[in-house]
Order: structure tokens, then sequence, then C-alpha cells
């Protein structure tokens, strides 16, 4: 059955990214040599600065925004809670309420339950079984107590992507504040702040080819958020705390070849990711595609394969020489079935068969090919070996 | 009030043993390191071993790996001691079962080997095979035997089957066992470890055929001292005692604080904490404060001073008494068993004369086993037995073979 696996496949962006060689180049001095304190008075500290402020200049370009609208924080995790936090603090109305859908990144939906603890009101609003929410759905759930709308640009399991500017419209009408968690859409689909109509978005450098440990919340001009940790002046007073300055710098040049790289990343990967969909889909009976028919990013596809479990299928590729992953890879490990999938209808045993395959920009053709050719034999094997499996399969 | 219980033991036997920092590297590993990329060795995983993270399943782990086999390590995740946090000791626990420390362990080994290696989630499988029949037992007056059920219902069944589905076609443990084909009946046969003081064949009864084909005990020809001494010669990174006499899930020992916070997590109540304390007589002697804290055999922590040693001879569930007596009462010459698993044959006709051990470290007695209809059995012993306890097992040996068991009615 199994086989030594000549090379690696990795097929999980969504998880994180290689940093890109230029981006480490950029990084690299920024260690030993320009080492300097970003907030330092004296010649060593100003390198630090500028340097920070060209990286600045770099992200805010990547979302049309202007360079002081970035917040630089310790990534996508810290961003969303800091606008969701923030926001709240922020506002002095004696009840408040926020919206946000069901199937949010974990940063904002424990973010958003933490809140409720505190007593603040949340809706959280369900998606179709397309994996998109309707944005007349959010604008039913609007109070006159609503001060915070939270929405996913594009799903991390799914690839999805959410009416952003459809549901900024709704937002400006009823003056609520908007934010926007788009660590999964930077670098794979035009982001422009102006646009989708956001007060507040969220991006992460580790999922465009940056490090690990760096990210930004923009905060538009006039959207008042609460620092949530106390400390120095950094950051314009909203993120306390020596600037991470080989992070942001690194952040900065991803940020850069986001923009550069994106339609010639997008298209490509576009064509693998329906080769991979329309092959697994036409070899293997009783396999869906979940999200399928809505507009996603270009590199993503859950699948679910019926009877087949998903840890087990995840290790059993994983010994073949492919990287996957049965969902969000912060619920690895978890018991609970991915809550986006069930969100869209899935039942326990299905969403616990799915399997999310991202790709990216170092994703060639022969990888896809290896990959189709592996996947079939393992889940036959899994279903054959799988005591609910024949059912699954024969009751679709 | 504190429990005292006999010498019951229930601990499985993956609970082994925790690194300190200090790994013990007594001399050069006369086996070659194993080469190369840890992704080298990927691919061709003939052999899934079960890892706990302590030293006899890490030794197995790497006698595989330096004898060339192909392996991939699986640790099971199988209780998220965050649940019960009121359950957590102040004092550093010397096993946890499931702790983040044992995982770490596990994978520390299985970098050091360069190995693949897992954990698998079976927290559910766990819950439902393990810890519910456990906590209900107690509530029904048994003593259960929680390492049973996860050999027989988790550890041989689910991960067996993951070991599978991965592409490993055999399951291997640090388990103090063997298994032997007899090319005779076909059948293969479960047998005592070398060394009896380590054997752990009677948490192992229940295997079936088709997991007794597919598993390999590494350990069960050799001591303690020389796992340890091969552990030392391959560099295992788990090293130096001590073992866990506990339950897994309970690292404490204190299994009635579990089982009380864990139906207090479920919503569940105690059903009637206090009752009568009588004799086998009737006499009332005093009062107990919930069944589920006493056991068959127990002698301390009974509140009541008669002069003469009383025992728990028996749990009245139905009226929620518990029955105490003298030694004597605490013996008896036959016990019926449920749930019989014949390993070197099918269902016996007639009488069997075997040697039966009733509860783990229990020296084996002389008895007649009666197979009644498929499932269950009679046993009638040569001389009487000192606290048959229900819940636990009454597992048949003849010589180094075991020939089933059963539970204890």
């Amino acid at each position: 059955m199994l086989h030594a696996a000549a090379m690696h496949i990795y097929l999980d962006y969504n998880a994180t990214t290689p940093v890109d060689r230029e981006v480490l180049e950029a990084m690299l001095p920024c260690f030993a040599e320009n080492f300097g304190n970003a907030s330092s008075i004296h010649s060593c500290g100003q390198r630090g600065r500028s340097a920070v402020d060209a990286a600045r200049d770099s992200v805010a370009a990547l979302i049309g925004a202007k360079p002081a609208e970035i917040v630089f924080t310790s990534g996508g995790t810290e961003a969303d809670n800091l606008a969701l936090f923030g926001a709240v603090a922020a506002s002095h109305r004696s009840r408040k309420h926020m919206i946000t859908t069901a199937i949010e990144h974990h940063a904002v939906l424990n973010a958003a339950q933490a809140l409720e603890k505190q007593g603040i009101a949340v809706t959280y609003v369900a998606v179709g079984s397309d994996g998109v929410v309707d944005p007349q759905d959010i604008r039913r759930a609007l109070k006159p107590e609503t001060i915070l709308i939270s929405v996913m640009h594009a799903n991390n399991e799914l690839g999805t992507i959410q009416p952003i500017e459809k549901i900024g419209r709704i937002a400006a009408e009823a003056d609520v504040y908007f934010h926007c968690d788009a660590v999964q859409s930077a670098g794979k689909v035009p982001l422009q702040v102006e646009g989708l109509g956001v007060n507040l978005l969220s991006i992460s450098a580790h999922k465009i080819y940056g490090p690990k440990g760096v990210g930004a919340l923009y905060v538009r001009a006039g959207t008042s958020i609460e620092p949530q940790f106390q400390g120095g002046h950094h950051e314009r007073d909203r993120r306390p705390g020596t600037e991470n300055v080989p992070g942001i710098v690194g952040f900065g040049k991803a940020a850069e070849l986001a923009e550069i790289n994106r339609e010639a990343d997008t298209a490509g990967i576009e064509i693998l990711r329906d080769r991979l969909e329309e092959a697994l889909t036409r070899v293997l009976p009783a396999v869906r595609v979940n999200g399928n028919g809505s507009r996603r990013v270009a590199n993503t596809t859950n699948l679910t394969f019926a009877g087949a479990g998903g840890e087990a299928l995840v290790i059993a590729l994983d010994l073949q020489g492919i990287s996957c992953s049965t969902g969000a890879a912060c619920s690895s490990g978890a018991v609970e079935p991915s809550h986006v999938l069930l969100a869209i209808g899935l039942s326990p045993d299905e969403a616990r068969s799915s399997l999310r395959f991202s790709l990216g920009r170092g994703t060639t053709s022969e990888e896809i090919d290896r990959t189709i050719a592996i996947i079939p034999r393992t889940v036959e094997r899994l279903r054959a070996l799988s005591p609910r499996a024949l059912n699954a399969v024969h009751a679709r | 009030m504190p429990n005292q219980r006999v010498q019951l033991e229930p601990f499985c036997g993956s609970a082994d043993t925790r690194h300190s920092t200090q790994a013990t590297v007594a001399e050069a590993p006369a086996i070659a390191e194993p080469s190369g990329h840890r992704g080298d060795t990927r691919g061709v995983a003939h052999v899934a071993v079960a890892m706990s993270g302590g030293v006899d399943s890490s030794t197995v782990a790497a006698m595989m790996s330096a004898s060339g086999r192909q392996i991939v390590g699986l640790t099971m995740q199988l209780w998220n001691q965050r649940r019960l946090p009121q359950l957590q000791s102040a004092e550093p626990v010397q096993h946890r079962c499931c702790s983040m420390d044992d995982v770490y362990d596990a994978r520390r080994v299985a970098e050091h080997l360069r190995i693949p290696f897992y954990v698998v989630n079976f927290e559910r499988e766990f819950e439902k095979n393990v810890i519910r029949p456990f906590v209900d037992e107690y509530l029904e007056g048994r003593t259960p035997i929680p390492c049973t059920l996860c050999n027989n219902h988790v550890k041989f069944d689910q991960l067996l089957l993951t070991a599978r589905q991965i592409g490993a076609e055999r399951m291997a443990t640090g388990h103090y066992a063997r298994v032997r084909h007899n090319p005779e009946s076909g059948r293969y046969e479960l047998l005592r470890a070398v060394d009896e003081s380590k054997d752990q064949s009677y948490f192992l009864f229940g295997l079936t055929q088709e997991q007794l084909a597919r598993t390999d005990f590494p350990l069960g020809e050799l001591s303690k001292g020389e796992v340890r001494e091969i552990a030392r010669r391959l560099q295992v990174p788990v090293a130096e005692k001590p073992e866990s006499q506990e339950i897994c899930f309970v690292p404490t020992g204190n299994y009635v604080r579990f089982i009380e916070s864990y139906l207090h997590e479920q919503g569940r109540r105690l059903p009637e904490e206090a009752g009568d304390i009588v004799t086998t007589a009737g006499e009332m002697l005093g009062q107990h404060n919930g069944l589920h804290r006493y056991t068959v055999g127990q002698r301390k922590g009974l509140g009541i001073s008669e002069g003469r040693p009383m025992y728990v001879v028996a749990l009245d569930r139905a009226k929620n008494r518990l029955v105490v007596g003298e030694d004597r009462e605490l013996r008896s010459t036959t016990c019926g068993v449920r749930d019989v698993n014949w390993i070197p044959y099918a269902v016996p006709e007639g009488l069997v004369r075997a040697k039966v051990r009733i509860r783990n470290r229990h020296e084996p007695a002389d008895a007649e086993i009666t197979a009644v209809g498929f499932t269950d059995a009679r046993i009638v012993f040569d001389e009487p037995q000192r606290a048959v306890t229900p819940g636990q097992a009454a597992v048949f040996y003849s010589g180094e073979r075991v020939l089933g068991g059963g539970w204890i009615r």
C-alpha cells in the first residue's frame, strides 16, 4: 500500500506558507546589523524606524490604506482580538451588541464568546450550505445597540468569499463599525479597504510568504479602538510593545511580492485546484466539494470523502508525502468536528471525513498529478476498513 | 473518607515510566543510529507502535527501529485533563495518561528515533467505552478495570484500526505478554510474559483472534531489567522510573473524587448517598456515605468499631447497603462470569481445569470452569477465594497460556 515518498507535496498553504527567499533576505540584516530599537532617538534606532515605516507603506499599499492606518500586531489572532475587544471597549453605550457569523475563525468566535461573558450581546448569523453569509441576514440582525459587525473575507476552511462590500454598505448605513478578518484573502484577491467599506481589517504575514508572529490591523482614520495592552506609545498608542522590526520588514516585503505576484499566482493555482477537484470527484464515488459553486479563493478546496475518517486520512497521506489538513490548523487534535462544516449543513460524521487542500506558489502540476494518483487508493483503503463506510457511500 | 482498597492495582501497563531531564546514557549504542533525515524513513510503515511516552513502549519503538523495521509511532489522546480542573493536583504527578507531558515524551522519543509520529484523538471513544462504564460500574456497586476496557475497545480496536487505515498491517505495544500462533489449531494464543513480575496478560484476556493476529508484544520475552538495559543502550530519551500504580485518567489515585466530579460535570446526581452498614446477619453497625466509595475486601475506613476485623463483603445496590463481615465471610468457592472470551479454542464443552486469577497480582487458584451458553461461565474453586470482587476480571490460565477470561458478576 505505502510507497516511499520520493517528494514531499505541501498542500496546506492556508495553514502557513514558506517564507519567500526575498522576504528572508530582507529580514536577515534586521537581526544583528540593523538591530536598533525603532523607538530610539539615535541613528541606530532611526534605521529601524525607517525600515518599519517602509514596511508600513508596503502593507498599507497592499490593502489600499494610508500608512497611519496600519497597526502592527503579533499576528492575525491579535489583530482580531484588538479589533473586537478594542472596538467594544471604545464604545460608551450602556448596551452593546455585535454581529458575526457562524463560520468565523476561532480568533473571532472565541473573542466574541469572551465578550458575551462580559455582558455584550452577540448574534451569530448562520450561513447557507454554499458557505456564504446572506447580507440581508446581517441587516436583519441589526439592533439599535449594535456597535460592531465582524465578518471574514475568505473562509479559511472552504475558501468561500463573503459579500464584504454589501455588508460594508449595510454597516455604513447603520453607522456601525465593520471589522473584516482578511487573513485568508490577502494576496489571493484584490483587497481595497475603501471598496470593502470596512473600519477594521486583519491580515497576517505568514499566510502570504512572510514570517510567523507578525500581522496587522487596519484601523480606518476616525475609527476609535482601545488598546488591549498597557505599555509605551508604540503604533500611535494603539499597540504598545517594541516593534518586531525583522518581522515587520519581512511582512512589508511579503506584501510587496503579494501585490506583484497575485495575478500570476492565482491563475495558475486555480487551474491546478480545479484539476484536483475534477479528478477526485470523477475517480472516487461519494466525494463532495464543500462550498462548490460559490465564489472561492483560487487555492482552496474542501472535500468530503464519505466514510473515510479525516484524521487517519491526513496521516495516511502524510506517510506518502502529502501534507493537507482536516480543517484549521488551530483545531487539529480537537474532538469537535469543524464548526464551519457543521454550519454549512454537514453531519458530524461527514465533517470528520473532510479534508482541506490549499495550494500555493510552490505547487506544481506534477505534484497535483501525484496527489491525484495517491488519494483514491488511500481513500479506498480507509473505506474498506471503516465499519460505516459502505452505508455512507451507498447513501449517496 | 479515605478509601483503602485491597490490592487491585488497576493500572494498564501502557503506563510505565517517565523521563527525568537527565537521561542516563550508560554506553554508546551497539546498534547503528538510524540514518538520514526524518523524512527518509517515511513511506513503508509496516508496523505501528502504540507509544505512551513511557519507557516500555518507547523501548519497543527503539528496538524495532534499530532492527530496521519501518515503523510509525501513534500516541492516543484519551482524556482532556482540563475538563475536571478540580482534580488537578498542586503537586507534580508521576504519571498522567493523556497529559501534554506524555505526548511530549512520546514525540521526543519519535524525534530521537527519526520515525514518523502522530497523535490521534480518541477522547470520544475513550469516554464512551472506558470513562462512562467505569463510573457506572462503581455506581452499580462493582469495581471495574478501566485498563482492560481500554485495551478491548480503544487500543486494540480503534487504534489498531487507525494503524491499518494508515497502511500498517500490525501494531506493537509495550505490554508484557506474548502472542503465539498454534499451527495445529490455527488459532492465536496469548501467553504470560516470561518475566512473571511484569506479566500483563491479565489485562489482555479480551483480545479476539483478529486482534491477536495483528499484535506484537516485543517485551514479552524480556525482563524489566533487560528492557531497561536495551533502553539505555539505544539511548531512549525517557529514563529512570517511576512506575505508575494509578489509573491513567485519575492521576491522584482519588477515584471517588473523579467519579463525583464527572457526574457533576455531566449534570448527573449521585444516586442515594448515605445508607446502612449491616452485617451478613442483618445487624446494623453504622452508616456509609455512598457505595461507590467502597470495594469488596476493604477493611479500613469503614468507620465502625466491632472489636474484631470487619471487611466489606458485598455492596447491596438495591437496598443501598454496605454488607460487612469477618474474614471467613469474605471467602467464596464459586462465581459467575459474563462476556467470556475464549482464546485457544471456541467455547469449550464440559469442564475446563485451569488456574484462575481474580485480580491482578492474585496468585492464580485451581478451579473448574464450565461454559454457560456462549457468553458466560461458572467457576468453582478448589479452595475458597478471598474477596471475589464483582466487576473485576477472572482470567483462566493453563501453564503459560491464557485460556480466556470474563467479568465477575
